[in-house]
């Protein structure tokens, strides 16, 4: 403690006498209360009121210390931040003045943090005393609120379940790649696997909307939102939930046989009941195989007159076009839909491979794909005069208006081969593995059916797989002309900058 | 000797009484208790002189050590002091004691006049009346000073035949002033633990002194060597004491 000259003016004519210190006699130069500084200070402590020990809190995980509320904030040993934050610990420093402040060494691991403060204060008419002193702060420990959360697995606040009730997963495929392509997965915290679907976590309640609003644009589907309260505070009125969007989309994928109702059927165009569904994407798109008639179904649509698939691609069964004959004039009635002249419209006469020389009689039907068809092709096709349907709409049907076999696309030889030799590949979401088969020749028709089609191809990015890019040795691993291929221009280099979550497929 | 007292919890005893070599004056206090001291140091129990000790007020007040002055010639009371507190000293004191009333503007003689038996500071303001007065009364010589910037050279000083204590801001050549113009040692110092109202805090005669209860040992034992009232202490606490007294004055 020492006195602070406040009027040096008495300097000049410096004579004044010394006084000997009025408790302990040792000689002094006059003051207000003509006490040495040592004897003031058994006398008076200015920093009495300022409490010597403090605690910080500090959260071990993330390093960070807490500031009072509730802030957390990063502070390194003897940083600026670290004093402001002791400063702003300490009570009392508003009655003195704070000259200086400054760390003292302690060994990092002591979780101790001492502060040398030098501060001014006036005592008993005016003597200002300067003292120094010392405030250490144990660290203490205390997980902060965001460690908490990811420690106990609850750190996301909202789910977007996305669910398609099919066994046809092509659109959960197609989604996949939308997402990948549009980088809708940035702010999520995790996708899971779900038996139908994914599940998408998010922290805060705008990612999960603007997820939500994204697979709005781009599938038809419908959405329900659901809260479940955590925890709340009565008193200052703070509710805490979590968020869960569950999305339906629409159990219709590329391949399907749908039967429309009579309804449905007037709304678009008078098309026949019996339609191939093309693509999905943002409406589904019907085809009629007979006519090559159209329909766009629109989501809201379809959940208003909903219908479920009467054949999935798994119940194909390959077909050898024994003769074909393109049917030049079209049928066309008033208020008919709109017709692709893409398609050609053939009839057909088809014999099933597995009976290819056992059953001389042939079956005949119409089909929309007459200009890719040649007699001795191999075709797939759906056997709607032996397999069995359980559809209200379908029964109502008269059954000579169905046609024994609805053709649904080209079939190519050595699929197997032709997965294998596959120069490309898609990106995945970063999900946990699954090691399912089943899913996984989902997932390779899928594959094939982006060969097969470039207007998919352009909606999806594809990428060069690096490890298959051999050149073929002998006429055996020559590709097969004629079997669909993705061009090398279409594929994208892809960028591998050892991306571990964005793992290959 | 020196001897520590308070009055009615109060260590401002140089407010409460008034000490000469021939007189001793004392508020009417609640108690006794202060009264006394003084009886018991005058009364002729010790190997000090027998003097009177009289309960008085001055214009009804008890702050008589501040309202009078006074030496062992004579006593000046101020003029609103009435006649039968006149009366009253007049009977209590000595005949030889001459007592005088005085028409002064400032009527705290004890705040602006400062004596002994030969000489006596005094505020610049005061009367040339008044000044006539001290000198005949008293039988003094009389100077008109400020102590430290102070004009009130009766609360900031206080001595007696032998050595004296002044204002502990007294500038070293001002003490060497008064100390040829009063010719006796002074010393700037303190009482009361560290104040510099000395003649509030202490009654001082040729061979007794009285402090505030709160003096230290130290301001105790400054006034007793200035004072020369410790003729028959240890010679070893007086050469200390001396030594220290001497580097302070040099």
């Amino acid at each position: 403690m020492e006195y602070v000259s406040a009027g040096s003016s008495s300097g000049p004519q410096a004579a004044t006498m010394q006084i000997l210190c009025c408790s302990c006699g040792t000689l002094i130069d006059p003051n207000p209360l003509n006490t040495c500084a040592a004897c003031l200070r058994t006398q008076v402590d200015i920093t009495e009121n300022i409490p010597k020990q403090g605690t910080l809190l500090f959260c071990r995980n993330c390093e960070r210390y807490l500031n009072p509320p509730n802030d957390w904030i990063t502070a390194s040993l003897e940083s600026r931040e670290l004093l402001s934050l002791c400063l702003k610990r300490i009570k009392g420093l508003k009655e003195v003045k704070l000259v200086d402040a400054g760390f003292i060494w302690t060994e990092p691991h002591s979780k101790r943090v001492k502060v040398k403060l030098t501060v001014h204060a006036e005592v008993h008419g005016g003597i200002v005393l300067e003292q120094v002193f010392v405030v250490e702060f144990v660290v203490n420990n205390q997980m902060c609120d965001d460690c908490h959360r990811h420690e106990a697995k609850d750190f996301w606040k909202c789910m977007v379940q996305v669910r398609q009730k099919a066994s046809n997963k092509k659109t959960l495929y197609y989604m996949e790649q939308m997402i990948l392509k549009h980088k809708a997965h940035d702010n999520t915290l995790g996708i899971k696997n779900a038996p139908c679907g994914l599940d998408f976590f998010f922290t805060g309640e705008n990612h999960a909307r603007k997820m939500v609003d994204f697979l709005h644009t781009i599938l038809p589907l419908k959405f329900t939102q659901s809260k479940k309260l955590i925890s709340h505070d009565i008193h200052s009125n703070e509710y805490n939930y979590k968020f869960t969007w569950v999305i339906e989309i629409v159990p219709i994928s590329k391949g399907s046989l749908v039967c429309l109702s009579k309804k449905l059927q007037q709304s678009s165009g008078n098309i026949s009941p019996i339609c191939l569904v093309q693509n999905v994407a943002t409406t589904v798109h019907l085809i009629d195989p007979i006519t090559a008639q159209m329909a766009d179904i629109s989501g809201q649509t379809y959940f208003r007159y909903p219908f479920l698939p009467i054949c999935d691609p798994k119940q194909l069964v390959q077909y050898t076009v024994m003769d074909i004959e393109i049917i030049k004039e079209r049928k066309t009635f008033p208020g008919q839909g709109p017709v692709s002249y893409k398609h050609v419209i053939a009839d057909i006469w088809l014999v099933k491979s597995s009976e290819l020389g056992i059953n001389d009689s042939t079956i005949h039907t119409k089909t929309h794909l007459g200009h890719l068809l040649r007699p001795g092709d191999e075709v797939l096709g759906f056997d709607l005069r032996d397999s069995v349907i359980n559809n209200d709409d379908f029964e109502k049907l008269n059954p000579d208006n169905v046609p024994d076999v609805i053709v649904i696309k080209k079939h190519f030889p050595d699929k197997d081969k032709r997965r294998r030799m596959r120069k490309w590949k898609l990106k995945r979401l970063p999900k946990e593995a699954d090691g399912d088969t089943d899913m996984e020749n989902d997932y390779n028709e899928f594959l094939d059916d982006l060969e097969e089609d470039p207007d998919m191809r352009m909606r999806v990015n594809i990428y060069k797989d690096n490890k298959k890019q051999q050149i073929p040795v002998d006429e055996n691993d020559m590709d097969d002309p004629s079997a669909p291929q993705i061009t090398l221009e279409e594929m994208l280099d892809d960028l591998v900058i050892n991306d571990v979550e964005m793992a290959d497929a | 000797m020196a001897l520590r007292t308070e009055f009615e919890n109060s260590s401002d005893i140089g407010v409460f009484a008034k000490l000469t070599n021939t007189y001793c004056l004392t508020a009417i206090g609640g108690s006794e208790a202060f009264y006394s001291v003084f009886e018991a140091e005058f009364a002729g129990q010790g190997d000090s002189p027998v003097i009177p000790v009289v309960h008085t007020s001055i214009a009804g007040c008890r702050i008589i050590g501040r309202l009078t002055v006074g030496n062992r010639h004579g006593l000046l009371v101020p003029h609103n002091t009435t006649d039968l507190e006149l009366q009253h000293i007049r009977n209590a004191l000595p005949d030889q004691i001459q007592i005088q009333r005085v028409e002064e503007r400032l009527s705290a003689l004890g705040n602006v006049i400062s004596c002994n038996d030969y000489v006596a500071l005094v505020h610049p303001d005061i009367d040339k009346e008044t000044e006539n007065i001290i000198k005949d009364v008293l039988k003094v010589e009389v100077y008109r000073q400020t102590i430290a910037g102070n004009s009130l050279v009766g609360a900031y000083s206080v001595f007696n035949n032998s050595g004296g204590v002044v204002h502990p801001k007294t500038s070293a050549q001002e003490l060497d002033e008064l100390s040829s113009l009063l010719q006796i040692p002074l010393v700037a110092g303190t009482v009361n633990r560290g104040s510099e109202l000395l003649a509030a805090g202490m009654a001082v005669n040729d061979w007794t002194a009285f402090c505030g209860l709160t003096t230290t040992s130290t301001e105790l034992s400054v006034i007793e060597s200035i004072f020369k009232l410790n003729a028959n202490l240890p010679a070893k606490i007086t050469s200390d004491l001396r030594a220290s007294l001497i580097e302070s004055m040099s």
